[in-house]
């Protein structure tokens, strides 16, 4: 592991929290964070347009059916449908998410690059079954101050409404990353030498 | 017994952590100025400098706008983001093909056009599209800006290895089909997530038959099945299509290149993690009805029913149909459409050109439909005009753009109304991915240049 400790990076161990539900299947970046809203040259403010067009109607005033205007719903974690973050490689969706307030997202299947850009971004994609998925939607739906327990440490994720829990992958390296808030630059930039002596054995 | 994927990673991995990622060299990548600005200010802040600037090359191309431009951007704000690339790249001394350069376009059309895209590389860039490049051969894919950073920091991606997939297409495509209606066809029978996870070989008669454009258009749409990448092996027309390019090799160099180059294909008995077979001669013109590129169908079929999808999908799909307004069940055949967009890093090559011209030839567009033609590159521009296509074009009631990403995102100003119809070659019919409201719905170059002339979905063989 790399020996320096990333910048500002918050650290992550355990988080229980109630829930944001988006029982939507396919939830493509174009819909976390619409092409119009890419054109920032920084990382800041993206959790404002997060679901934009979901959010807001075409004279900008909030479209009260949409959860995150539903103040019934809050919390650090957002539950999405299958296949959450399809299509395309925008970070800034990662961005939206993590600048919203959202530090895990929970789904029975991920995109990729999603799922890399969020690890880079200290937001934690946590994988369930499908049936999983559905008891929490659920639960939501009966009550909505259920909460989850996310152990980063056990790889365990708990939904305290039924006690039901379920482990899930993340790959060490990257656990360790969270725990430590390290991030993979600090780690390449160490690996310098090695970069060199690869390029010119290959010559 | 190695697939082609297996020999490009294994020649390319650095390091692996242990239990962790693999460290990834990567031979080239592009930057686009979208994706870019936040990496840069990371270096800055870091004190680094661009490890290896002779392997990144810039081109701004989602902002670019596709009239005048001669003029400087009006949007302020895409203005800013063109302008920070420019700045990035002089303070890091990068190539930079600015707006209006002889080789600025899209990026994944400018690569290989230019022969900076090549047989057994590995390549990236901020888009996921980049998977158009491994039709050349290659390991190419899509990566975001904490990896552009890593990749200007040390030209190393931290990347899992992603597992392997084969697609073997038996027979030949009919006529009048073409390799999008093949790409849509596959990612409508795989699903938008079907190949997550996995790094995608396309082989087989139909592909071998394929030229290197139609190649292109294939493996760029991998990523809408979910894929990490795609690729196809190299062969004849793989080194016909990159000899003499600007950046290709030369001379003795050449030769040993394609010598090379030879070696990379699937060894006979090579295990997939994954195999399909497909027949290509079921293949028909596409279009998709829905707000995904899984949603798709043979031009001449009907919206599946209710009951036909899957109980958790059903929300979803009754939500898509209407953002779209369509019924289940129904034709698309002869809806009535309002904008064409001929186009984007899928469809705006000189061949997409071609078929689209020669479907009009004679033929006048439909009054009330609004076609935007844009090429994909000022290279592509210059064989239109070479060939004398615009001409046609013109005579037919179309007129040609400047190249850029345009209507695929509208990041520019090209962008489609709240509510009204785009019979679009680009990649993607998210909502409103072509301007808020827009409905999309993507095809090949043959069905938009047939529902251009009619005014509605038109299958191009009737
Ligand atoms: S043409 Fe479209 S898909 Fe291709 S790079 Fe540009 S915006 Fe992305």
């Amino acid at each position: 592991m790399g020996e320096l400790e990333g910048a500002n990076m918050e650290k992550f161990i355990t988080l229980t929290s109630t829930v944001v539900p988006l029982p939507i299947e396919n939830v493509d970046t174009d819909q976390i964070i619409p092409a119009r809203f890419l054109k920032a040259t920084s990382k800041d403010g993206f959790g404002d347009n997060l679901f934009r067009d979901w959010r807001y109607d075409k004279n900008d005033q909030p479209i009260a059916s949409f959860v995150l205007n539903n103040p019934t719903y809050n919390g650090e974690i957002l539950v999405a449908g299958k296949n959450f973050g399809s299509g395309s490689s925008r970070e800034h969706a990662a961005w939206a998410i993590a600048g919203y307030g959202f530090k895990v997202v929970v789904s029975s299947f991920f995109a990729d690059i999603f799922k890399n850009n969020a690890m880079n971004n200290f937001v934690l994609p946590v994988v369930v079954s499908e049936e999983f998925l559905a008891e929490i939607f659920d639960g939501v739906n009966a009550n909505p101050a259920i909460t989850l327990t996310i152990n980063l440490e056990e790889q365990i994720i708990t939904n305290n409404s039924n006690g039901k829990s379920e482990s899930f992958q993340i790959n060490p390296y990257k656990k360790e990353c969270f725990v430590k808030g390290l991030d993979d630059i600090d780690y390449l930039i160490s690996k310098k030498d090695m970069i060199e002596r690869y390029e010119i054995a290959r010559v | 017994m190695k697939t082609l994927f297996d020999k490009i990673w294994e020649a390319h991995v650095v390091s692996t952590v242990q239990d962790g990622p693999t460290q990834l060299y990567i031979d080239r990548m592009y930057c686009h100025e979208v994706t870019s600005p936040q990496a840069f200010d990371g270096l800055r802040n870091r004190g680094l400098k661009v490890f290896r600037p002779s392997q990144i090359t810039c081109i701004p191309d989602h902002n670019i706008p596709t009239i005048n431009q001669e003029a400087p951007i009006a949007d302020p704000i895409s203005k800013k983001q063109v302008d920070t690339l420019e700045r990035n790249t002089k303070e890091f001394g990068l190539t930079h093909y600015h707006m209006g350069h002889e080789k600025n376009g899209i990026i994944h059309v400018v690569g290989p056009e230019n022969g900076l895209s090549l047989p057994g590389m590995t390549m990236v860039c901020g888009d996921s599209h980049t998977s158009t490049h491994g039709a050349l051969g290659a390991v190419a894919f899509g990566i975001g800006t904490s990896e552009v950073e890593m990749v200007l920091a040390t030209q190393c991606v931290f990347q899992s290895r992603p597992k392997t997939m084969r697609l073997n297409f038996h027979g030949r495509l009919k006529a009048g089909v073409t390799s999008k209606d093949l790409a849509l066809y596959v990612i409508a029978k795989m699903t938008t997530g079907g190949a997550t996870g996995y790094f995608v070989e396309y082989a087989g008669e139909a592909i071998r038959a394929m030229s290197m454009e139609e190649r292109l258009t294939v493996c760029n749409l991998s990523i809408e099945m979910g894929a990490r990448g795609g690729m196809i092996a190299p062969d004849e027309v793989t080194f016909d299509y990159i000899k003499g390019r600007e950046f290709a090799p030369k001379g003795a160099e050449w030769d040993a290149a394609v010598e090379k180059w030879k070696a990379l294909k699937s060894d006979e008995g090579a295990t997939f993690d994954k195999e399909i077979d497909f027949d290509a001669t079921d293949i028909e013109p596409m279009v998709t009805y829905g707000t995904n590129p899984g949603m798709g169908m043979g031009i001449n079929e009907s919206i599946p029913t209710l009951e036909s999808i899957d109980e958790a999908g059903r929300i979803s799909f009754a939500k898509s149909l209407e953002y779209m307004g369509f019924n289940a069940g129904e034709k698309m055949l002869g809806k009535s459409i309002d904008y064409v967009f001929l186009g984007s890093c899928t469809n705006g090559r000189i061949e997409d050109f071609r078929q689209f011209t020669e479907y009009v030839k004679g033929k006048k567009k439909a009054d009330h439909v609004i076609a935007w033609l844009v090429p994909g590159s000022w290279a592509v521009d210059k064989q239109i005009k070479a060939e004398g296509l615009d001409k046609i074009l013109t005579e037919a009631g179309f007129e040609l753009r400047q190249p850029g990403c345009s209507a695929c995102l509208a990041m520019n100003d090209d962008k489609v109304p709240a509510g009204k119809y785009a019979v679009s070659t680009s990649n993607r019919n998210f909502e409103g991915r072509q301007g808020p409201g827009a409905r999309t719905i993507l095809a090949g170059p043959l069905v938009a240049a047939a529902a251009a002339v009619n005014g509605c979905i038109t299958d191009p063989r009737a």
